[in-house]
């Protein structure tokens, strides 16, 4: 290391008092902005699971959906519709809706039913245990085998339950892939036993999942779509819709963002006062070094180094705290929605940068104003 | 006759402007030679140290020139300026401003490291410059454990191991006792000065006179007398 900076290191180290306030505060704030953000964005893979486990290329919904549970069911002339359009090579419903179950031991509990189009089981779950085709059994439901499906007592293939006065049999096990927001169970089955089972509305569809014949066909597919006052999307798109409207609507990502920027503002604040305290207190010393002959790029160098490596350590430190209790978590807490995404970090990063940024500005201010003259007059 | 180290010309300084101008230094001219101890005494507030400053190159003078070794100081760029305060002058502050979070060997070695000398390099030649003045010791210790003689020792160490051909003095015995300070100027002009080297030193304090070559003495910003070893 260049000697200067290692004075610089020296200076700040061994100061425990100030360096280790300074750490605490970088890394309680990154800590807090790292949790804030991957709680949200945890939140938010969750809210559009059931969009990325079905996996269809394309979806049609009313325009007024915002997400996946609250669907508008569709009239039937809209699935035909979309069938004959140019560049589609099937269209098949998807039922998609809340229900209550009865557990054999009297318990009732909630459930989402997701219906697949009965003669492709189009958007099908990979299966543990059972056949998918014993999906068209009588009465056959299948469940996701989430961190949920404790609440259904741990069924295996063949528990019975009770439907809304229809019986139910569990005949497949399936693998969960994103489990869903609302800490519910999910059960698939076929559209039509999910529309002759559960109450339903003059119309059925909650959405129409469509295959493209090539990735060119989409936006003519989404005109055509659009003539018919529906709303095509793609997977990504619709995933994105789903995200702003609990960014933007639901009060959630205000919030969020709210926390996150308060984080930064502790942060920067117990951050930045700490070290311009430290840079006052070493002003004389500073001064010092001008007198003797260090350079005001060197000194400016040491300042950043400084903060530059508080910052550093702190990201650090409050990055792997918030793995390590988002890790124990998990472990205690299968459902705790919390993510770390690259965003997420990206975003603390950044953050840091202008807590290092300004405190460092406001320390070398101090010092490139100094006059060795004043410091030699004592 | 020694080499000339410094030649001051008219050297003004004032301070404010108008009504509050304040004349530190008014018209001063001198000349200081290598191998010479040299005294600048006057009560407080004459202009010591704002002379001092102006010929080490802290302070720009308002008019007139300061030649080091025939080098007009204040025509230099401020990096300029400060290598050459780094490289010619070595500066002992009155309180001393050694770093307490540093330990005594790289307090002693911050104008070698500054020199952008390797850190075990200057860590080594530090212990040396330690060595001459009697703490080798006290290498390891934070230098807020040491006494006040002590101090000052240490803050000489680091003046002179950059090898300075001048130093500079601003009250140096101004917080120790009577025989610390004659210990200390005894200990300077025999270890300290050579004939490569001159040692301008501010003080108050008349109990080390007897060790100057020659005094100059200031009143109100003027020099008003000389006196030279009898
Ligand atoms: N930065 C400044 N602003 C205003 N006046 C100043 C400044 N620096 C010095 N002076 C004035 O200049 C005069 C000379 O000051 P200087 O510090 O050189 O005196 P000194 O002889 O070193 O005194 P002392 O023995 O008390 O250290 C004093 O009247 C002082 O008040
Ligand atoms: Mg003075």
């Amino acid at each position: 290391m260049n000697g200067i900076l290692r004075i610089a290191f020296k200076l700040l180290v061994n100061d425990r008092g100030k360096f280790t306030a300074l750490l605490v505060g970088i890394t309680f704030a990154v800590f807090l902005m790292v949790m804030m953000t991957s709680m949200f964005a945890g939140i938010l893979s969750r809210s559009s699971s059931t969009v990325t486990n079905i996996g269809a290329k394309m979806w049609v919904l009313d325009p007024a959906v915002n997400n996946v549970s609250s669907s508008i069911p569709m009239p039937d002339y809209v699935q035909d519709a979309v069938r004959s359009i140019d560049g589609v090579r099937y269209a098949v419903p998807l039922y998609s809706g809340g229900a209550l179950i009865k557990l054999k031991n009297g318990v009732y509990q909630a459930v989402t039913v997701i219906g697949l189009d009965d003669a492709s089981l189009f958007g099908r779950p990979e299966l543990i245990e059972g056949k998918i085709e014993d999906i068209y059994a009588e009465n056959g439901f299948i469940v996701v085998q989430d961190a949920e499906i404790t609440k259904l007592g741990n069924p295996r293939i063949g528990t019975e339950f009770e439907i809304n006065d229809h019986k139910g049999v569990v005949v497949g096990i399936a693998k969960a892939n994103i489990s869903g927001l609302f800490g519910i169970p999910t059960l698939y089955t076929t559209f039509n036993r999910a529309i002759s089972y559960l109450p339903s509305t003059r119309f059925t569809a909650s959405y129409i999942l469509v295959e493209p014949k090539s990735k060119s066909d989409i936006p003519h597919i989404k005109q055509e779509v659009n003539k018919l006052g529906y709303q095509a999307l793609t997977d990504d798109e619709f995933i994105q819709k789903i995200s702003n409207f609990y960014k933007y609507q639901t009060g959630l990502g205000i919030n969020v963002m709210l926390m996150t920027a308060i984080s930064f503002i502790v942060g920067l604040s117990i951050s930045g006062q700490t070290f311009y305290t430290f840079i006052l207190e070493n002003l004389e010393k500073f001064g010092a070094l001008k007198a003797i002959g260090a350079k005001g790029h060197e000194l400016v160098s040491m300042i950043l180094f400084q903060a530059g490596f508080t910052a550093f350590l702190g990201y650090g430190l409050g990055v792997g705290l918030a793995s390590l209790i988002i890790m124990s978590a998990k472990l205690r807490m299968p459902d705790y929605a919390a993510q770390i995404t690259n965003l997420n970090l990206g975003i603390a990063f950044v953050m840091v940068l202008i807590i290092a940024g300004i405190s460092s500005y406001i320390g070398i201010r101090r010092v490139i104003r100094i006059e060795p003259f004043d410091i030699f007059r004592g | 006759m020694a080499s000339l180290a410094i030649k001051a010309t008219n050297l003004a300084k004032w301070f404010g402007e108008g009504d509050a101008r304040t004349m530190a230094v008014k018209s001063v001219s001198f000349e200081a030679s290598f191998g010479e101890l040299l005294y600048i005494v006057g009560p407080s507030g004459s202009g010591k140290t704002t002379l001092l400053s102006m010929i080490s190159g802290i302070l720009k003078p308002n008019s007139g020139t300061v030649l080091v070794e025939d080098r007009d100081i204040w025509m230099m760029e401020s990096d300029e300026l400060a290598d050459f305060r780094l490289n010619k002058i070595g500066f002992v502050f009155q309180d001393y401003h050694l770093f307490p979070r540093l330990t005594t060997v790289e307090n002693v070695a911050i104008p070698l490291i500054l020199k952008k000398n390797d850190w075990n390099q200057s860590l080594k030649v530090a212990s040396e410059y330690l060595k001459i003045v009697g703490l080798e010791q006290r290498a390891a210790l934070p230098p807020v454990k040491l006494s006040g003689g002590e101090q000052q020792r240490v803050a000489i160490a680091r003046a002179i191991a950059s090898r300075p051909d001048i130093l500079i003095f601003d009250e140096p015995t101004a917080s120790l006792d009577g025989d610390t300070g004659r210990k200390i100027l005894e200990f300077v002009r025999e270890h300290i000065l050579n004939e490569t080297r001159c040692i301008i030193i501010v003080t108050h304090d008349s109990r080390i006179f007897e060790y100057a070559h020659r005094i100059i003495r200031m009143e109100d910003g003027r020099i008003i007398g000389e006196e030279h070893e009898k």
